[in-house]
């Protein structure tokens, strides 16, 4: 466990004065605040620094105490044993704490580890109203995102049966009302959020709906024409080739792409890149019609 | 039926200890609709999460109704931006990964 240094994190110098505390913390929670860093790990992470610095050094008793014992903390038991003999520990009321709405502990493990518990958190007005929102992330592969599908999570012991439409996009969050944590005082649920993640695929290549790939084709194929055929995520598809089809040349097959997320039935295209494979390692035979074709021009 | 999921816009400021005036303030501004029922205001379980944002914002933040309006503004362009962001940044990866 580290040490956290408070005055550090609020920008103090350990002679501070209680408004100095006030200014500072007031400042740095509307910079970091979580309704104006929306999805910003590192603001909520600093938010939360900031909140639990502010918690022990605007209160009298819990900034002596963590003056006295912060960087040798370990001894702050023995601290707290002899007070709980002398008597109950009384918090002394705070002005103001913000709330905010993120996931994940109030408190570091150096504070818990120092005053005990989640603290003595209360917020400025009012408890918690909603429960806590969750945070998620959720892998699936390419093939697995084409299509519309159930899946059952785990989040915090509690199994979660979820549909996932076709068409979730890499990085993409869904909000799931509800399934946060349990609200306060009969409120509502929080909400779990959960952020797909898609792994790349070795064949398809996606870029928003539509998908790519490169199909080979020999090169007798390429210089006479003929057929060939690719694989989509909706099986094989047959093509027809032009005589004197160049390397790199790119087809389009309009629908064939990926589903468009949310609007069942539309598709995004799908591009083919053709690359015509030189044979190597030729016969003798080869060789010498290869050169008698190329007297030929 | 549909009336289960309306709370009283007079609980939720007293549960939030505000006055009932921020409910009239956002009206105005066009920040949240609220259902009305007998000239009462009602708000619904799904405006719980925005309505508790903006009063985050009013009081804890101490952010007058203008900045409000200002911010929300903004919070909408950011995420349009960070969807944004999304999906070029799968581009790029498409493109990175076919170098």
């Amino acid at each position: 466990m580290e040490y956290i240094d408070y005055y550090k994190v609020l920008g103090l110098d350990k002679n501070a004065s209680a408004e100095d505390i006030r200014k500072a913390y007031r400042k740095l929670a509307r910079k970091h605040h979580p309704d104006l860093n929306p999805n910003d790990k590192e603001a909520h992470k600093r938010f939360q620094q900031v909140n639990e610095a502010n918690e022990v050094l605007s209160d009298p008793e819990k900034r002596k105490k963590y003056d006295q014992y912060g960087k040798d903390w370990q001894h702050a038991d023995e601290f707290e044993k002899m007070r709980r003999q002398q008597g109950r520990y009384q918090s002394a009321d705070r002005e103001e704490t913000f709330s905010g709405d993120f996931g994940g502990n109030d408190f570091s493990d150096f504070f818990s580890s120092l005053f005990g518990g989640g603290g003595a958190k209360t917020h400025g007005r009012e408890s918690k109203f909603r429960g806590q929102d969750f945070q998620a992330e959720l892998y699936l592969s390419l093939r697995d995102a084409y299509t519309k599908h159930q899946k059952t999570i785990t989040i915090n012991g509690k199994n979660i049966r979820l549909t996932i439409p076709a068409g979730v996009e890499n990085g993409q969050k869904i909000k799931l009302k509800g399934q946060g944590g349990p609200g306060v005082n009969g409120g509502p649920n929080g909400d779990l959020y959960i952020t797909f993640q898609i792994n790349d695929d070795a064949h398809f290549k996606r870029a928003g709906n539509d998908l790519y790939a490169t199909a080979e084709i020999d090169l007798y194929t390429a210089v006479l024409g003929g057929e060939t055929t690719v694989e989509t995520f909706d099986g094989k598809v047959k093509l027809k080739l032009a005589p004197g089809t160049q390397n790199g040349t790119k087809v389009r097959l309009k629908g064939k792409g990926f589903p468009v997320y949310k609007q069942e039935g539309q598709f995004g295209d799908f591009y083919i890149t053709y690359q015509v494979k030189i044979p190597v390692q030729l016969s003798e035979r080869e060789k010498q019609l290869f050169t008698e074709l190329s007297k030929l021009k | 039926m549909q009336e289960e999921n309306l709370i009283p816009a007079n609980e939720f400021c007293l549960h939030h200890n505000i006055e009932v005036s921020f409910i009239d303030s956002l009206k105005e501004y066009g920040l949240v609709e609220f259902t009305v029922i007998d000239d009462a205001p009602f708000v619904t379980i799904k405006q719980l999460t925005e309505l508790e944002k903006l009063v985050r914002l009013r009081y804890e933040l101490d952010i007058n109704l203008e900045g409000i309006d200002a911010i929300i503004h903004l919070l909408k362009k950011l995420q349009g931006m960070q969807d944004e962001i999304i999906i070029l940044k799968n581009k790029l990866r498409l493109y990175e990964a076919s170098k």
